[in-house]
C-alpha cells in the first residue's frame, strides 16, 4: 500500500523538444491540499499534463497511490463553450461520470443521483439546468470540478482554474476545493501564478522556477533563502497588508538571503 | 388516406418519389446527428470543405460510369481522412487546413466535370452532382443509401457519450480512459455517411445547409444533446419532405418551371431557423431553479 497519493522522483519533461522541467521531485500526502506555484511558463501546465498521463516523461518517475485513469480527475484551463452549445451544466457532469462508456446513455438512477450530489457539493444546483456556455467563468469552473470528482479520483488536478475569476469567485472557488479535500479525502494539486488567494488554504507548496521545483509547507517554501536558491538569484518575499509579494531582483544581482531591500515611497 | 388527401394525385405511387422520400429521410436523420456533433466541436467549415471534395468523388464516378452515391462517400472519406492525417497543433490552423481543401475539392470538381461536359456525354453532371438529383434516382439506390443509414445510426448509438465528451475537450477523454483519437474518425466516418446521401438529395455544395441548417436550429430550441438531435432530425425530415412536395407541386404554380428540390429543401431550412427560434425558443427554455 503506497503512503503518497503521489511521488514524483527525478522528473525531466520537455515540450516541443525544450526541456521545461529537470529533475523535480516532490510527494504528496494524501487528502491534502496542494499549490503547483510558478510564473507563466515555468511547467506547471506541463507538469500536470505528465501527472495525468498526457505527456511522457523524458527520465525520473511518477508512482503512488493515485495513477491510473480511475484514480485522476482534471480540470482543464480553459474550455471554449459556444453560448448555443447543447450541453447542460449537468450533462458535462453526467459526462464525467460515464462519458468514456460506449452504448446509449441509458437513464440511471445512480448517476442521476451522483450527478445531484456533485452539482451540490459545488454549490452548482441553482444553475445545473443551464447551458454550459450561458454559465459565468466560476460557474463553469464549479462545473468541471463537479465533473472531474463525480467518479471520486483519488487525486484532482486543476490547471489555472482561478486565472480570470473575480475576487468573490476565486473564493468560492477555494473553499468549496479545501471542503472537498477535508471531507472526501480527495489530494488536490491546483495551479497558479499567484500564492495569494491559495496561501491561507494550503497544506503544501510545489514552486516551479528555472526548471526546478521546491516543495514543503508554506511558511517553509515561500522564504527569501529558498526562491533564491531556486531562481539562482536573489529574490525578496514580502508581506505586504497580508498578501505575500515575491520580487525578483534580477539575474546579476548575487543572493543575499538575509535582509529584503526595501525603500518607501512617499 | 382522408389524412393525405392534400398530397397531389399519384404522388405516393411514383416510384422517383418513393426513391426521393427514403433518400431524404435518410440524410435528414444522418445529417442531424452529424451536424450536432459538428457544431459541439466547432467543426462547421471543415464539415463544408468535406463537401467539396465530395463533389469531386461525385463528378469522377459519373466521369468513370459508377453510381455518384459510392464516388460522394469515396470523396468524403478522402477528405476527411485526409484533413486528419494533418497534425494541427493549433485549432485555429483547422480553418487553413479546411480552407485549402475545399479549394482543391471544387478544383478537381472543375477539371472533371469540364472533362464530361466536353465529352457531350452527360451535360446535366455537374448540376447533378454539385445541386443535387433527388428525382433522377436509380431504383438500385434505396438499398446502399439505407446501409449508409444504418451504419451512422449504430455509430451514433455505441459512440454517443464519448463523442459528446471529446468535442468538449480531447483531453477530458483521454483522462477518463478513452481515445480521442478513435472518436474523430468516427466523427468523420459519420460526417462522410451525412455528406454522401446528403449530396445525393441537395447536392454536393448544398449538402452543408442539410449539414448544419437543422442542427442549427436544434440548437436553439433544445440544451439537451439527445433532443437536440432528435429535433434536428425531425426539422431536417420536415424541410427534406416538405421540399420534395413543394418541388413536385411547383409544376402547376409555376406553368411546367419547376423549382429544383435543392432549393425547396434549403428555402425550407433557412425559413425555420429564421420563424422557430424567435417563436419557440422562449418557450422551451429550461426552468430555472431557485
Amino acid at each position: 500500500m503506497d503512503q503518497d497519493a503521489l511521488r514524483v522522483d527525478g522528473l525531466f519533461l520537455s515540450r516541443s523538444g525544450r526541456t521545461v522541467l529537470s529533475g523535480v521531485s516532490f510527494a504528496l500526502a494524501p487528502g491534502s491540499f496542494c499549490g503547483l506555484i510558478g510564473v507563466n511558463g515555468s511547467g506547471k501546465t506541463t507538469l500536470i499534463r505528465a501527472l495525468l498521463g498526457l505527456l511522457p516523461a523524458d527520465a525520473g518517475g511518477i508512482e503512488g497511490a493515485a495513477r491510473g485513469h480511475r484514480a485522476l480527475g482534471y480540470v482543464p484551463q480553459k474550455i471554449d463553450a459556444d453560448p448555443y452549445m447543447p450541453l447542460r451544466a449537468r450533462d458535462v457532469v453526467a459526462l464525467g461520470f460515464d462519458g468514456h462508456r460506449y452504448g446509449l446513455p441509458l437513464p440511471s438512477r445512480r448517476r442521476r443521483d451522483r450527478v445531484a450530489a456533485m452539482l451540490a457539493a459545488v454549490g452548482a444546483d441553482a444553475f445545473a439546468d443551464r447551458r454550459l456556455g450561458d454559465l459565468s467563468g466560476g460557474q463553469q469552473q464549479r462545473i468541471f470540478i463537479a465533473h472531474a470528482l463525480v467518479r471520486e479520483p483519488q487525486l484532482l488536478l486543476l490547471d489555472e482554474p482561478l486565472a480570470n475569476l473575480d475576487m468573490p469567485s476565486i473564493a468560492g472557488i477555494v473553499s468549496v476545493l479545501k471542503r472537498i479535500a477535508r471531507e472526501s479525502g480527495v489530494t488536490v494539486l491546483i495551479s497558479s501564478h499567484d500564492v495569494n488567494p491559495l496561501v491561507g488554504a494550503l497544506d503544501r507548496v510545489i514552486y516551479l522556477a528555472g526548471g526546478g521545483a521546491v516543495s514543503g509547507r508554506p511558511d517553509e517554501v515561500l522564504r527569501s533563502g529558498v526562491l533564491s536558491r531556486l531562481y539562482g538569484h536573489h529574490i525578496d518575499v514580502l508581506r505586504v497588508h497580508g498578501r505575500l509579494v515575491i520580487v525578483p531582483a534580477g539575474e546579476t544581482h548575487p543572493i543575499a538571503p538575509d535582509e529584503p531591500h526595501v525603500e518607501r515611497l512617499e | 388516406m382522408t389524412l393525405l388527401s392534400f398530397l397531389p394525385a399519384g404522388f405516393l405511387d411514383s416510384g422517383p418519389v418513393q426513391r426521393a422520400l427514403v433518400t431524404g429521410a435518410v440524410a435528414a436523420v444522418i445529417s442531424a446527428i452529424a451536424g450536432v456533433l459538428t457544431l459541439i466541436r466547432g467543426q462547421s467549415f471543415a464539415g463544408h470543405a468535406l463537401t467539396d471534395v465530395s463533389a469531386a468523388g461525385g463528378a469522377a464516378a459519373v466521369l468513370f460510369g459508377a453510381g455518384p452515391l459510392a464516388g460522394f462517400l469515396a470523396g468524403a472519406l478522402v477528405g476527411g481522412f485526409g484533413m486528419e492525417t494533418v497534425e494541427l497543433r493549433r485549432r485555429s490552423e483547422r480553418d487553413l487546413v479546411a480552407g485549402i481543401m475545399l479549394g482543391l475539392g471544387l478544383g478537381v470538381s472543375a477539371l472533371i466535370l469540364g472533362r464530361i461536359v466536353s465529352s457531350g456525354s452527360n451535360g446535366g453532371a455537374p448540376v447533378t452532382i454539385l445541386f443535387g438529383s433527388l428525382f433522377i434516382l436509380p431504383p438500385g439506390v434505396i438499398l446502399p443509401v439505407s446501409i449508409c443509414g444504418a451504419v451512422a445510426v449504430v455509430l451514433a448509438a455505441l459512440f454517443t457519450r464519448p463523442l459528446l465528451l471529446a468535442a468538449l475537450d480531447p483531453d477530458l477523454l483521454t483522462v477518463q480512459g478513452g481515445s480521442p483519437r478513435l472518436m474523430r474518425l468516427v466523427h468523420l466516418t459519420m460526417l462522410a455517411l451525412a455528406v454522401a446521401v446528403s449530396s445525393l438529395t441537395v447536392g454536393a455544395i448544398l449538402s452543408t445547409a442539410f449539414l448544419i441548417g437543422p442542427a442549427a436550429t436544434a440548437t436553439r430550441l433544445s440544451a439537451r444533446p439527445g433532443r437536440t438531435m432528435a429535433l434536428a432530425a425531425i426539422l431536417g425530415l420536415i424541410a427534406g419532405w416538405g421540399g420534395i412536395l413543394m418541388s413536385y407541386k411547383s409544376y402547376d404554380w409555376t406553368d411546367g418551371h419547376a423549382w429544383p428540390v435543392s432549393f425547396c429543401i434549403v428555402a425550407l431550412i433557412v425559413a425555420a431557423h429564421l420563424l422557430l427560434p424567435p417563436v419557440f425558443g422562449r418557450l422551451l427554455k429550461p426552468r430555472q431553479k431557485g
